[in-house]
This record gives structure tokens, C-alpha cells and sequence, in this order.
């Protein structure tokens, strides 16, 4: 027995080992989210909560949907394929509960030359103007109708 | 186990399998993931970097100021020199581009955005699943999952991603995966006044990109390192980084 | 920042604490290798220093996973990379290589090595240090020569699979910078090969230190010939490291692919300091020509000491130059080579240049409670360990005739 005693520390060393192999394995299987590896390798549940997140531009449909005297002025002119929130801004809290939150109309002064200033990056078949050649001091809608803004369109006010 | 059990078991795996690959979000139970594929396609020719897609981004995701899910950058080429490009991006092109100081040469924006890519570095790199790929080839990050290592930050080539200054994990664009999982476009896309961004389903035999996309010379940027992009560019300049 | 870069790539991700992590984990690997010099490959001369350099690769393991805890996002769910390692990332690896290294290589060696002082001192002491020793015994009393003999056996066998263990240890991180095809500055095979062999010297010089040092405060003779032959290792392991980092540079200047103008300009400007003078002339070619000279020219013992000390101690910050260089060098360039960013260091803040300099202290202190608990040297008479010895305390002929 003399042999078996002199390996018998390792065994006390390989013991340990495994309790803690052990405990690892029940630890994890306690903590582990269940819904990890649903659809792939990661955490299935990460999908709802992205998917559930509340969305701040409502979409030209909806606006349309309630709003088809603008879309008729629009689809005759230029902006016909520029759509409503990229001017007034994320509606869908207004398209939501449409009398409950009216929206802000846009700051015509820095809205226009957001798009139209002349700058030497933009493609040059693009409606460009140096603003305050162009302007004289006035709004861009004393002059334009901002859903149909060119002339040969009857844009003109 | 007997051959009784495992042909019984073999249904229910086949119906498992299904659900496993459905990849089915709560939220949107008429949303199939297994039918798209997301891709989109940016129009150099058609973008005026009026970095209306920036801002819509910011206001649709509540990305924090000085931090891009998306940006713009403006290229200026000098002659034949596409090697060294002027590219300048005044906080990612968000209020616009003031005019250039620099006259003559090419010049033209760049929008640019995560590629989801299909083979993409920084899903490969995460250390615990944390960044991952959805069926319908989106690549998203699990919030409460992510320990902010920041090596996916590190691994883009892109420069897409960021760590998020409160949130203390890594973040970058989503293709609004709350929107097109619930058939609106993109924030991004929506407000593009000129079409220069457009969403692209490449499983929708009928959506007008693919078709364009078959007939269009489209690149996608950095191309030798094999990622897989799937944001299309037409008319990208070879000086594009 | 000047030029361009993409605008999420102006502020830093990985700061000195991701530069003081692999050097940590560098001078563990580093001493265990001189360790197993001993150890394998019966290169007896290093004897002297063969627990201490053990001491001190688990003072320095010990303290490796703090510089991470504080920089990651969420250190609170750390837990994570045991739960769900994606077996794809190189960085999921380090949860099971640290503790396969900490437990199964460097805890087991040195119980196994100190396993009979242990049973000594629980035997000898009073009060809590008995309690304490008596722990460390996991219950076993048994140091007679056959129980001795398997030990031994059982330490070699460890050790041996402690020198690709020590190789994985360090080399993962290496990988994990090398694989970034994203990164021209840091992607490449070489990359773990040489943050390896940097290690080693880094490691290698550490422990000449600390036997220069520990001898001192100890008031002890050093062993000439255990340190001119730690230097001669450590010489032949440098060349090694310079011509891996040489062929590197080399190859890089001659391709002078897309990235190279832009990494070019970044070496000679932002990086000219800590590469250039720190790591290449202070760092390197120094301690290489001081080393040189000590193998060319036989000096007196005192000159060779205080060459041996200078050079030891220049390799250190050459080497932590050589991390800082990758790490920080690898984000002051922007991937689309057209411009490049400042490293802005807080000094008091998470990741800051305070908690660093505290974590590489830290060891240190570690180091010393460790020395207090398992002492390297003879306990009874305080002089060296034999070169036939492992540094065992003597046992009375009772002590001996007990211990079955």
C-alpha cells in the first residue's frame, strides 16, 4: 500500500479539480440565459428587444394616407420623390395621435439651403444656388411652393 | 434509443429546426426573417450630402452627438491622383458640407454606413455572441449582452462601430432592424431627398434595386478583404477608402 | 486629429491598460520559461532563481486580469466568456487558457515543489499560520522519499506541459492583434511569434532583476554563473525577437503596400519617441550590444552586475515600449491611411496612467506576501539552495523516520 499512499496527494489535487468542474457546470447551467442559441449564437431574447423599439419617422404612406391634397400638389413637381419627414422632421407620434401632438413646422430660413446651397461636391445636374445671391434677404417660400417648388410645375406663388 | 424514438423524434427536430431558423421576432408575427435578405444600394451619383440621413439616423436611434451609425464624407480628387484624396466629414456631414476652399478635380459624397457584412470580421471576433447575424442577414448587437471589449470596434475595417458613452457597449447602425422587420424602410432611406439611399431586399425577386443592381457597374468598399459587404455602391470612384 | 479618419475612429478603444495586459502576461510567460529552463532541461546553472522566477510569474498572473476588469464596458459580465466562449474569437480563449495556467500549470508546479516545506511549516508553526499551511496541505502529510519521488515525476511532467501552455498564454494575444485583417499595423503571422519571444526577454530580464535585487536585500552572494548564464539565454533569445521585428519592418518597407505611406509617416511622427529611440535604440540594441560585449569580453564580476542591471532594466521598458507601440500605434492611424489621431491619457480616471501605474506595482507587493509565505531559500540557515537541491528546508532524522 505503500505505493497508493505516495500518489494519494494527487488524488486529493484531482478532487479538487473536479469539484470545481463541478460547480462550473452547475453554476452555469443556473445562469446561462435560456434563450441563448434559440436562433443562432446569441442571445435570442436580443431580437425582441431590438424589434420592440418605438420608431420616430412614421414613413410617407402613413402621411399620405391622411394628407392626399399634399400628396397630389407633390407628385406633379419636383419634390415628388422627396418625402414628407425629410422636411418636417420624425412624425410618427403626430401620425400616431394626430390631434394630440401637431407638429412644428420647419425653419424654412435653414431648411431649403440644407439641400440647395451651391457646393462644388454636389452632382452638377442638381438645382444649386448661392443663397444669399439668390435669396436677396427673402424666405425660400416667398417665392416657392415647398411641395412643388419649381416654376414649370405652376410651383410659382 | 430505439429506432421507435428517434422516428418519433424526427418530426419535432424538423419542426424545431423550422422555428430555429425563423428566427421569428415577437414583435412583428406577420415578419418571416427567413424571407429577406438585406442589403441597400448608395447612389454617389445621386447623393448632394445634405446629411439629412445623418440626422434622421441620430433622431431614430438616439445615437449621441459626436458618435455615427452613419455618415458622410466629401472626396475631393485632384486629376489622376486617386491615391491621395482631400476627404473631409464635419461631424459626419450631419449639418451638411459648407463649399469647399479647394477648386476643380472630381468631386462628389460618400455616404457610408455598416455593411452587414455576410462575412463580417467583427462577428467573428466577439468573445461571447454578443454581435451576431440574424437570418435575414442583419448584423446586430445584444446591449445586454455585451461586456464593451470593444474588439468588434477594433475588427471593422469600416470604421462603423463605436462604444457608446452611457450604454458602455459597442453600437453602430442596425438598418433600423425595428423598422424594415415591420415593412417601413430605414430612417435613413425615408428622408434621402434624392434616392441616392435606397433599402434593397435581395430575396424580393420584384424590388427595383436588385434589378438595378444586375445591370449597374456597383462596387463595394474595400472589396480585397473579403467581407461580404452588402452596401452596394454606384459610381464609386477608385479613390474611395 | 489631423488629415481624415472615419469619425468613429478618432478616440481610442484600447488604452494603456490593454497595453499593460499582454506585457503582465508577458513576464509570466518569460519567467516560467526560465523556470523550465531548469526545470526540462537540467540547465543547472539557473538554479538559484528557479522558485523565485515561479513566485513571480503567479504574483504577475495573479494581477493580469485586473488591467481588463477595469476597461471593459460591463467587468460584471465577465462571467460571460466562461458561460458562452464563441469559439470563433481568439479573446474567448483567455477565460480557460488563464485558468488552465493558473490551476492546472503554475499552482500545481509550485505546490508540488513546495509541497514539503509546506508539510513542515504546518507541522512547525502556531496560530494561524498552521491553520494556514495546514490548507495549502489539502490533508496530506505524507513527504517520504517515495511520496517525494512522485512529485517530482509529477513536476516535471507539469512543467512540461506548462511550456506550450505558457507559449498559449502569451501567443493568444499575439493572435488576437495579428488576426485583425482590418489592421495593416497588425496584422501578421509573425505577430504572436514575436509578442512570444518579447515575452521571453521581457520575462527572462524580470528575473534577473529580482535575483539581482532579492540578493541584495538579502544580503546574499550572487551566483555569477547563474546570472551570466541567465544572460546568455536571454542574449540568444533577443536576437531572436530583433531579427523577427527587423524582418518585419524590412518586409513591410520593401512591399510598401496601401498602408505603408500612412504607417511610415505615423513611426516618424507620432510614434518616433516610443519606437524608434525607446524601443528599437534604448530597448534593444543597447541591452543586444551591452550582452554582446559580456559574452565577447570577460569583465570583472562588478562591472558585469551593474551591466546586467542596466541592461535588464532597459529591455523592461524596451519591451513595454514594443506593447505600447502595437496597441496604441495599431489606433493612431486612421483605416483609411489618410490621417491620424492623438492618444489623450487621463491620469486619474478608470483607464488611466494611475490605476496602470498601481497595477504594475501591484505584483510587486504580491510578490513580497509570497516570498513571506513560501520562502524560495532555505528556511533554517538562510543560504541559497544547493545546485543539487530544489531548495529544500533540511528535516530532522525524527522528522524524516515519521513521514510515510
Amino acid at each position: 500500500m505503500n505505493k497508493f499512499q505516495d500518489y494519494a496527494h494527487l488524488i486529493r489535487v484531482a478532487a479538487v479539480f473536479l469539484l470545481g468542474a463541478i460547480a462550473f457546470v452547475a453554476v452555469r447551467a443556473a445562469i446561462l440565459p435560456k434563450s441563448f442559441g434559440r436562433y443562432g449564437y446569441y442571445r435570442g431574447d436580443a431580437l425582441q428587444e431590438i424589434t420592440s423599439r418605438l420608431v420616430a419617422y412614421a414613413g410617407h404612406q402613413q402621411c399620405e394616407g391622411c394628407h392626399p391634397d399634399v400628396l397630389e400638389v407633390k407628385a406633379k413637381g419636383v419634390h415628388a420623390h422627396v418625402n414628407c419627414e425629410s422636411c418636417h422632421g420624425p412624425l410618427a407620434k403626430h401620425a400616431e395621435d394626430p390631434s394630440a401632438v401637431k407638429p412644428v413646422l420647419p425653419n424654412v430660413a435653414t431648411l431649403c439651403v440644407r439641400c440647395h446651397s451651391e457646393n462644388i461636391a454636389k452632382p452638377s445636374g442638381f438645382p444649386q444656388v448661392d443663397a444669399k445671391e439668390h435669396a436677396q434677404g427673402q424666405l425660400c417660400n416667398t417665392c416657392h411652393q415647398p411641395h412643388s417648388p419649381g416654376f414649370e410645375a405652376g410651383g410659382k406663388k | 434509443m430505439n429506432r421507435r424514438q428517434i422516428l418519433l423524434l424526427l418530426p419535432a427536430a424538423a419542426i424545431a429546426w423550422d422555428f430555429v431558423l425563423a428566427g421569428t421576432p415577437e414583435e412583428a408575427p406577420n415578419y418571416n426573417a427567413m424571407d429577406h435578405w438585406w442589403g441597400m444600394l448608395l447612389d454617389i451619383t445621386k447623393c448632394i450630402g445634405c446629411g439629412s440621413c445623418v440626422q434622421a439616423c441620430a433622431k431614430e436611434n438616439d445615437v449621441p452627438d459626436g458618435y455615427f451609425r452613419t455618415w458622410v464624407e466629401r472626396y475631393h480628387v485632384d486629376d489622376w491622383h486617386i491615391e491621395s484624396p482631400v476627404v473631409d466629414s464635419p461631424d459626419g456631414g450631419k449639418e451638411g458640407f459648407p463649399q469647399s476652399e479647394l477648386k476643380g478635380g472630381k468631386n462628389f459624397f460618400v455616404p457610408k454606413l455598416c455593411n452587414h457584412c455576410v462575412d463580417s470580421p467583427c462577428t467573428q471576433v466577439c468573445p461571447v455572441g454578443a454581435t451576431f447575424h440574424t437570418a435575414d442577414g442583419v448584423v446586430l448587437i445584444d446591449y445586454n449582452y455585451c461586456l464593451g471589449c470593444r474588439y468588434c470596434i477594433q475588427a471593422c475595417p469600416y470604421g462603423c462601430r463605436f462604444f457608446h458613452p452611457t450604454r458602455h457597449t459597442a453600437e453602430k447602425c442596425t438598418l433600423c432592424y425595428h423598422r424594415i422587420t415591420k415593412g417601413l424602410t430605414t430612417a435613413c432611406c425615408e428622408v434621402c431627398p434624392t434616392g441616392a439611399r435606397q433599402l434593397a431586399d435581395l430575396k424580393n425577386p420584384n424590388d427595383p434595386i436588385q434589378a438595378f443592381l444586375k445591370t449597374h457597374a456597383v462596387q463595394v468598399l474595400k472589396p480585397h478583404l473579403a467581407t461580404g459587404a452588402k452596401m452596394f455602391y454606384n459610381g464609386l470612384d477608385g479613390s474611395v477608402r | 486629429m489631423d488629415g481624415f479618419m472615419y469619425p468613429n475612429e478618432v478616440e481610442l478603444q484600447w488604452s494603456v491598460l490593454i497595453v499593460l495586459y499582454p506585457f503582465l502576461t508577458g513576464l509570466v510567460a518569460g519567467a516560467f520559461i526560465l523556470a523550465s529552463l531548469e526545470r526540462v532541461f537540467r540547465v543547472e546553472a539557473v538554479k538559484p532563481t528557479y522558485r523565485l522566477a515561479l513566485l513571480t510569474a503567479l504574483a504577475f498572473l495573479i494581477v493580469a486580469p485586473l488591467p481588463l476588469q477595469l476597461h471593459l464596458g460591463h467587468p460584471e459580465r465577465s462571467l460571460e466568456m466562461y458561460l458562452t466562449p464563441h469559439r470563433a474569437s481568439a479573446m474567448a480563449m483567455f477565460g480557460f487558457v488563464y485558468l488552465w495556467y493558473l490551476m492546472a500549470v503554475l499552482l500545481l508546479e509550485i505546490w508540488l515543489d513546495y509541497r514539503r516545506d509546506i508539510v513542515l511549516l504546518a507541522e512547525n508553526s502556531t496560530g494561524w499560520k498552521r491553520r494556514l499551511y495546514g490548507i495549502l496541505t489539502l490533508g496530506s502529510y505524507n513527504i517520504s522519499p517515495g511520496a517525494l519521488h512522485v512529485d517530482e515525476r509529477a513536476g516535471w511532467i507539469i512543467t512540461l506541459i506548462g511550456i506550450p501552455s505558457a507559449f498559449l498564454l502569451h501567443g493568444y494575444v499575439g493572435f488576437i492583434f495579428g488576426s485583425v485583417k482590418a489592421n495593416p499595423w497588425w496584422s501578421t503571422p509573425l505577430m504572436p511569434v514575436v509578442f512570444l519571444f518579447s515575452a521571453m526577454v521581457s520575462g527572462i530580464a524580470l528575473v534577473l532583476l529580482m535575483y539581482m535585487a532579492t540578493s541584495a536585500l538579502r544580503k546574499k552572494a550572487i551566483d555569477m554563473n547563474c546570472l551570466d548564464t541567465i544572460a546568455k539565454y536571454l542574449f540568444y533569445i533577443f536576437v531572436i525577437d530583433f531579427t523577427l521585428e527587423m524582418l518585419d519592418l524590412i518586409h513591410r518597407i520593401y512591399e510598401a503596400d496601401e498602408s505603408f505611406r500612412s504607417l511610415d509617416f505615423m513611426m516618424h511622427s507620432r510614434l518616433f519617441f516610443s519606437q524608434i529611440v525607446l524601443q528599437i535604440f534604448v530597448g534593444t540594441i543597447t541591452p543586444l550590444v551591452l550582452l554582446a560585449l559580456m559574452q565577447l569580453i570577460k569583465f570583472s564580476d562588478v562591472i558585469r552586475k551593474r551591466v546586467y542591471a542596466v541592461m535588464a532594466l532597459l529591455t523592461m521598458i524596451g519591451i513595454f515600449a514594443m506593447r505600447w507601440n502595437v496597441v496604441i500605434g495599431g489606433q493612431l492611424f486612421s483605416k483609411s491611411f489618410l490621417g491620424y489621431t492623438t492618444y489623450k491619457m487621463d491620469f486619474v480616471a478608470k483607464e488611466g496612467l494611475l490605476p496602470a501605474i498601481i497595477l504594475m506595482i501591484l505584483p510587486f507587493v504580491i510578490l513580497y506576501v509570497l516570498i513571506k509565505i513560501l520562502p524560495p531559500w532555505q528556511a533554517d540557515n538562510g543560504a541559497d539552495p544547493p545546485a543539487s537541491g530544489f531548495g529544500k528546508p533540511e528535516m530532522l532524522p525524527e522528522q524524516a523516520a515519521n513521514h510515510v
